[in-house]
C-alpha cells in the first residue's frame, strides 16, 4: 500500500457512495415484507424484454439502447412470500414507505444534511433488467451536512437519497438474465459524499462511520449484500470514473489503489502517445478481412472461432502503437483488455486478439508476420483481429477505434464494476442526468414538521458522541466502548442494557460480546453459533451473579460446538451451578483444615494460597468477590479458634 | 412567484439553510401550489416550499452539453410491402408524457411511431389517424359511432388494409362489442389495442401489444378483436374475439381475457407468428361488408344488488330509456320487489334483458321460480352474453331497428359470437388455493 505523499502527489480525489438496505418492515413502494418469514419457495416465473424510452430532450440512454439491441430477455422468478404485483410491474406503486423516510431524515438530521421541503419520487432509468420497471425509483432526501473523521478532517455530505434495491441476480444464459424478486423494493439508503477523501484509509474510515451511524438508527439491515459502497474515483489530470458495487469494506483500499493506478498508467500513455507522435486522426477505421491468413494457421482458438457461422476474421492496423496495447494498466490487466472490454460491450464480441499478446493463442511467428503483411502493417504499428459475425466484429473494432482515440484525453469517463480482485472492469459510459424521470404515479411527499420531529427521535449519534454515552451511562471504559461500538453485537449489547437496565454488570457483558467473543474467534471457536438468545441468557446470569467470568467463557466455549443446548444446560453439565453460601463456606473450611499448618504458621498472610486453592475447586460456580470473603472470614475465625 | 421563474435557472436559499441551483419546472395540476418544483442538476426533482425562501435569483444556465439522439430504428429493418391504418382515439398507448408538465400528448406522426418501434416496419408499413383523443372512460355510444364510421369509411375505401384501432384500455371491451355489431362481414381486419403500462416506461407493453396488433391486422382474419398480453410475460399476445372479452383486472398487462370463450388466436411478436385457437373464426370478404354505425344512448346496465328496489327502474323508464340490461344474480334473478317496476317498464315498450353479475357462466332462468316470473313478466334472457356485451348490443339494435320485434328477435340470437351454446370446463380460470 502506497503511503500518504504518494496520494497527495497523484492528488487523489474520491466520494464515496454508500448503499444501506433498511429495517423496516415493509418494501418501499408495496407492502411486501423486507424480512420474508417462512418458506420461499419459488412460485412463479415470467419473462420480460425492457426498451430504451426518450427523455424530454429527445435523448436515448445509451447503454440502454444497447441492451435493448442486443434482444436480452429477463427472466424473473418470484415467492408469494416475497413479492407482489408491483414487483412484477402489474400494479402501480404505493405511496412511499413513510418510515423509510423516516430514518433518512434522522440520519440527515445527524449529519447536519438539510431536508428538502417536499419529497419527489424519480425514475433512474436501469435497462440491466435488475428492474422491472426498467427504472428505479429514487428520491432525493437532503443536501449537504458533513462527517467528522477522527483526524478532525470533515468529509462532505452532498446529498442523500431513499430509493428501491434492484432484483439479485441469479445467472445468465445466451441472452437471457435471470433475476430474483425478493430483494427489489427494498427500501435503501444512499449516503453520497463529496469527493473530500484523499486516501483509501479516509475511504474506509468514511464509510465505516456512515455505516456505523446508519446502524445507530437501529435501522440498518444486516448480513451479507445489506451495503454496498459505489466510489467515484479521478486523480490529478484523470477523470471522475464511478466504480460499482464493492461489497467488502476490506476491499475498498485495493480497489481505490488499483482505479487510481488504472488512471496514472492511462495518463502514462496518452504522454506515450504525443512522444510517438501520434494523433487522433490516425486512427482510423480501415478493417482488413484477414480470414484467409487466419485459416492457414493452427491456432486451435482462431479455428473454434472461425468455425462460428458467417464468422470472419477482421483487423485494423494501428500506426505506432506496439508495445503500448500489452502494458499492465492494472494487475493482470492490460491496456489491451480495456480495447476488448469496449468491444465486448458495444459489439457483443467474445474478445479481441492484439499484436503486444502474440505470438500467442497457438499463433506462430510466422502467422504474426504473415497478418502483419496482410495489414501492410510496420515493425513498430500494432495491429486487433476480431474473429466473429461480419456485423459484430465490425461494430467491436469500431468501439475499439473509439476507445483508442479516448486514449489521446487520458482517462474516459466511464462506469466501472469492482471485481473481487480488486480491479475493476468497464461496464458502460458514465449515464447522463438524462436517466432521471418524475414517478409520475405517486404524488410528492411532504416532509412536515411533525416528520421531521418524529424522525428527530431516531437520529443516531455521532461515533464520538455515542463512545461518550457508553462510558458515562454503561459502566465502559473508552477503549471497550470504541470496540463495542463498532462491534456487530452493539444492538445486542443496546437490547440486553433495555431488558436488564443499566449496570455495572454491563462490563462484563460487552467484554463478553465483544473481547470474549473475538479472541474465542481467534482461538478457533464456532463463535457464530452462538445465539441471541444464548446471549441475553448469559448475560441475565451475569446481572444475577450467578456466573463468573470464567464460567462464561466456559459456558460459550461448550455451546460452540452443541449450540442447541441452553445457557442453564449447559452450566449443569460443567457443573457451574451456582453454590449457595453455606456449601462455599464449606469446601472453604475444608480446604483451611486440610491446610491448617500453612495456615497456622503464615496466619493471615495465606489468604492467596488458600483463595488460589478455593478458586481452583469454585471456579465459576462462586463469585471471587464472595469467596475472597469468605476466605478471609474463615482464615480469622480459624486463627482466633487456635488462639483461644 | 412560481411563474416569473418559470423554466427559469435559479439559485434558492432558503430558511432551512438549503443553498440550491437548478431549473424550475412547472406543477402538476393536482399538486399543491405553496411549492416551487426545482430539477437539480443531477437530475432529481425537490419541492421547495414558497414561503421557505429567503432569497432567489435568475442566473445563467451553464451551456448545455451536447446531446447525441441515438435513433431505435439506426439499422433500416427489413420493410413489408402491406400497410395498415392505425387510428388513434386516445390511452396510454398511443401517447407521451411530457415530463416537464406531466402532461400527456398523443404521438402525433407515423414516423415518430415507427421510430419508436422500429421493428413494426417489418411487419407493415403505417398510416397514422387521430380522429380524438380521449379517456376510456369518457367513451361514449356517440364515439362509438364515430369511430365505425371511420373504420367503416376506411374499409371501403382500401378494403385490403387492415386497421388498428388503438384505444384507452377501460371500456375497450364496449367499443370492441359495438364494433363487432356495427361492421359485419369485414374485407380486412380490425383490431383494437391498447397498454396497461403507460409508453414512457421501458416495461411498457405498448410495443409488444402494438406489434401483435399489426400481425393481427395483416392476417385474414375476419373480425373485430381485442390484442392484448395474454399472460404477464413477453411471449405471446391474446387475439379476443370483440364481443367475449372483459378487462378482469385492473392493473395487470393480461387483464383482457376471453369469458366463457377461447381467444381467437394466439399472436407471437417476436416469431411473427399467429396460431389460431379456433375452428369458427370468420376470414375476409371481399363481399357483403355492412356498416350500420347507430347506436341508442337511451340503453342503461343496472346491477341488482341487494335491498335494491324497483325505483331506479321506473326512473330510467320515466327519463324515456327504451332498453335496461340488468345485471342480476345467479342464473339471473332479481328480488320480486322489482316486478311490477319491470312490468310497468314492458308495457311502456322498454326492452328488459337479463344477464348475471357472476360474470362466468350462462343464465338460466327454467331453474327457480322467480326467473320464470320474470320471464312472464317479458324479461329478455341473455344465455352468456356478457353483461357489457348485452348493454352495448341492446344500443345498437336499438339505433339501427324500429320494429321493437326484430330488436328482440335479435337480442336473443347470436350475430357474431356473442352468444354460444357450450361451455367447457376448461373455460374458468383456475385460481390460487394455496400451497
Ligand atoms: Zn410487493
Amino acid at each position: 500500500m502506497e503511503n500518504e505523499n504518494y496520494y497527495q502527489k497523484i492528488g487523489l480525489k474520491v466520494g464515496l457512495e454508500v448503499h444501506q438496505q433498511l429495517d423496516v418492515e415493509r418494501k418501499l413502494f408495496c407492502n411486501c415484507p423486507v424480512t420474508p418469514q417462512g418458506d420461499n419457495a419459488i412460485l412463479s416465473s415470467f419473462e420480460r424484454r425492457l426498451r430504451p424510452t426518450r427523455s424530454e430532450l429527445g435523448e436515448i440512454d445509451i447503454a440502454a439502447y444497447f441492451e435493448w439491441k442486443r434482444g436480452r430477455k429477463y427472466i424473473y422468478q418470484s415467492s408469494e412470500n416475497t413479492s407482489c404485483l408491483v414487483e412484477a410491474d402489474e400494479e402501480p406503486p404505493h405511496p412511499i414507505n413513510i418510515e423509510a423516510v423516516r430514518v433518512g431524515l434522522a440520519f440527515a438530521h445527524s449529519v447536519g444534511s438539510t431536508p428538502v421541503d417536499e419529497l419527489h419520487v424519480m425514475r433512474k432509468i436501469v435497462i440491466d433488467g435488475s428492474n422491472t420497471t426498467g427504472f428505479q425509483r429514487t428520491a432525493l432526501l437532503s443536501i449537504g451536512g458533513s462527517i467528522e473523521l477522527s483526524n478532525g478532517k470533515k468529509i462532505r455530505i452532498s446529498t442523500i437519497c431513499v430509493e428501491e434495491d434492484s432484483s439479485k441476480k441469479l445467472g445468465e444464459e445466451d441472452n437471457n438474465v435471470i433475476y430474483d424478486l425478493e430483494r427489489l423494493g427494498v427500501p435503501l439508503l444512499e449516503i453520497s459524499t463529496q469527493p473530500d477523501i484523499n486516501t483509501p484509509e479516509e475511504a474506509v474510515e468514511t464509510a465505516l462511520t456512515i455505516g456505523l451511524m446508519l446502524r445507530l438508527t437501529g435501522k440498518a439491515k444486516r448480513g451479507i449484500g445489506s451495503v454496498r459502497q459505489d466510489l467515484n474515483i479521478s486523480v490529478r489530470g484523470g477523470t471522475k470514473v464511478e466504480v460499482k458495487g464493492v461489497q467488502e469494506l476490506e476491499l475498498l483500499p485495493l480497489v481505490i489503489e488499483n482505479e487510481a493506478r488504472r488512471q496514472l498508467k492511462l495518463l502514462e500513455i496518452k504522454e506515450l502517445l504525443l512522444q510517438r507522435g501520434l494523433k487522433k486522426e490516425d486512427i482510423a477505421l480501415n478493417f482488413v478481412d484477414i480470414t484467409d491468413v487466419l485459416s492457414k494457421t493452427d491456432s486451435k482458438v482462431v479455428k473454434k472461432l472461425l468455425s462460428k457461422e458467417n464468422a470472419v476474421g477482421l483487423a485494423i492496423c494501428v500506426p505506432k502503437m506496439r508495445g503500448l496495447l500489452g502494458m499492465e494498466i492494472q494487475p493482470g490487466k492490460r491496456f489491451g483488455t480495456e480495447l476488448s472490454d469496449y468491444a465486448k460491450f458495444w459489439g457483443g464480441v467474445k474478445g479481441i486478439i492484439h499484436s503486444d499478446e502474440l505470438p500467442g493463442y497457438g499463433l506462430s511467428i510466422n502467422d504474426v508476420r504473415a497478418i502483419y503483411e496482410k495489414l501492410k502493417c510496420s515493425e513498430e504499428d500494432a495491429f486487433i483481429v476480431i474473429i466473429d459475425e461480419e456485423r459484430k466484429a465490425r461494430e467491436g473494432l469500431r468501439a475499439v477505434v473509439d476507445r483508442l482515440k479516448m486514449a489521446f484525453d487520458g482517462v474516459p469517463p466511464e462506469t466501472r464494476a469492482a471485481m473481487p480482485d480488486g480491479t475493476t472492469r468497464f461496464m458502460r459510459p458514465l449515464p447522463g442526468s438524462a436517466r432521471m424521470y418524475p414517478e409520475t404515479d405517486i404524488p410528492p411527499l411532504v416532509i412536515t414538521s411533525e416528520l421531521l420531529s418524529s424522525a428527530k427521535q431516531l437520529a443516531p449519534p455521532t461515533p464520538k458522541e455515542a463512545i461518550q454515552l457508553l462510558v458515562s451511562e454503561y459502566n465502559l471504559n473508552e477503549e471497550l466502548a470504541k470496540e463495542l461500538l463498532f462491534d456487530e453485537n452493539y444492538a445486542l449489547f443496546m437490547d440486553i442494557a433495555k431488558l436488564l437496565g443499566k449496570g455495572s454488570y454491563l462490563k462484563t457483558v460487552a467484554w463478553m460480546l465483544v473481547q470474549l467473543r473475538k479472541a474465542l474467534k481467534r482461538e478457533g471457536f464456532q463463535v457464530e453459533n452462538i445465539t441471541k438468545e444464548q446471549y441475553v441468557s448469559l448475560s441475565q446470569k451475569i446481572y444475577e451473579e450467578k456466573i463468573t467470568k470464567e464460567g462464561v467463557e466456559e459456558v460459550i466455549k461448550y455451546l460452540c460446538n452443541n449450540p442447541s443446548l441452553s445457557v442453564d444446560e449447559v452450566m449443569d453439565k460443567l457443573g457451574l451451578k451456582p453454590l449457595d453460601m453455606e456449601a462455599i463456606n464449606a469446601i472453604i473450611k475444608k480446604i483451611i483444615e486440610e491446610n491448617a499448618k500453612i495456615v497456622e504458621e503464615k496466619g493471615e498472610k495465606a489468604f492467596g494460597i488458600i483463595m488460589g486453592k478455593a478458586m481452583e475447586i469454585l471456579r465459576g460456580r462462586a463469585q471471587g468477590k464472595i469467596v475472597s470473603e469468605l476466605v478471609r472470614r474463615n482464615i480469622n475465625e480459624y486463627l482466633s479458634a487456635k488462639k483461644g | 412567484m412560481s411563474n416569473e421563474y418559470l423554466f427559469k435557472r435559479v439559485k434558492i436559499k432558503t430558511k432551512t439553510g438549503l443553498e440550491i441551483e437548478g431549473t424550475v419546472l412547472p406543477r402538476y395540476a393536482l399538486f399543491s401550489n405553496e411549492y416551487l418544483t426545482i430539477k437539480l442538476d443531477n437530475g432529481y426533482n425537490i419541492g421547495i416550499k414558497k414561503d421557505n425562501i429567503v432569497h432567489i435569483e435568475e442566473v445563467e444556465r451553464p451551456p448545455k452539453r451536447e446531446v447525441v439522439i441515438y435513433k431505435l430504428d439506426e439499422e433500416a429493418a427489413t420493410k413489408s410491402s402491406k400497410t395498415t391504418k392505425i387510428i388513434l382515439t386516445g390511452g396510454t398507448i398511443a401517447s407521451k408524457i411530457d415530463y416537464e408538465t406531466g402532461g400527456v400528448t398523443p404521438i402525433l406522426t407515423a414516423s415518430e411511431l415507427l421510430e419508436a418501434i422500429p421493428e413494426l416496419r417489418e411487419i407493415t408499413d403505417i398510416e397514422l389517424e387521430s380522429p380524438m383523443s380521449i379517456f376510456s372512460e369518457e367513451m361514449t355510444p356517440h364515439e362509438w359511432k364515430r369511430i365505425a364510421e371511420i373504420v367503416a369509411k376506411e374499409l371501403l375505401s382500401n378494403p385490403d388494409r387492415g386497421l388498428i384501432i388503438a384505444h384507452g384500455t377501460d371500456t375497450m371491451g364496449y367499443t370492441s362489442a359495438a364494433l363487432s355489431f356495427a361492421l359485419q362481414n369485414l374485407p380486412s381486419p380490425v383490431a383494437l389495442v391498447g397498454a396497461q403500462r403507460s409508453s414512457d416506461r421501458p416495461s411498457s407493453d405498448s410495443a409488444f401489444n402494438l406489434l401483435a396488433a399489426a400481425l393481427y391486422a395483416t392476417s385474414n382474419i375476419g373480425e373485430v378483436s381485442v390484442v392484448m398480453h395474454g399472460t404477464i410475460s413477453d411471449t405471446y399476445a391474446l387475439a379476443h374475439r370483440g364481443t367475449r372479452v372483459r378487462k378482469m383486472h385492473t392493473s395487470r398487462r393480461d387483464a383482457f381475457q376471453s369469458i366463457n370463450s377461447l381467444p381467437i388466436a394466439k399472436i407471437l411478436p417476436y416469431e411473427k407468428k399467429i396460431v389460431l385457437l379456433r375452428k369458427d373464426i370468420k376470414e375476409t370478404k371481399q363481399e357483403g361488408f355492412e356498416a350500420k354505425t347507430n347506436f341508442s344512448d337511451k340503453v342503461a346496465l343496472i346491477k341488482f344488488y341487494p335491498g335494491m328496489s324497483g325505483d331506479v327502474i321506473d326512473f330510467l323508464v320515466d327519463k324515456g330509456y327504451r332498453g335496461i340490461v340488468i345485471e342480476g344474480t345467479g342464473l339471473g334473478h332479481v328480488s320480486l320487489r322489482l316486478l311490477n317496476s319491470i312490468k310497468r317498464a314492458v308495457e311502456q315498450e322498454a326492452i328488459v334483458t337479463m344477464t348475471s353479475q357472476c360474470i362466468f357462466g350462462t343464465i338460466n332462468m327454467n331453474v327457480y321460480s322467480t326467473g320464470r316470473k320474470l320471464l312472464e313478466a317479458g324479461v329478455l334472457p341473455s344465455a352468456d352474453m356478457l353483461p357489457e356485451t348485452a348493454f352495448v348490443k341492446l344500443s345498437w339494435l336499438l339505433g339501427n331497428y324500429n320494429d321493437i320485434d326484430v330488436v328482440k328477435k335479435l337480442y336473443v340470437t347470436n350475430l357474431v359470437g356473442e352468444i354460444e351454446y357450450r361451455r367447457t370446463i376448461s373455460a374458468f380460470p383456475r385460481w390460487y388455493h394455496g400451497e
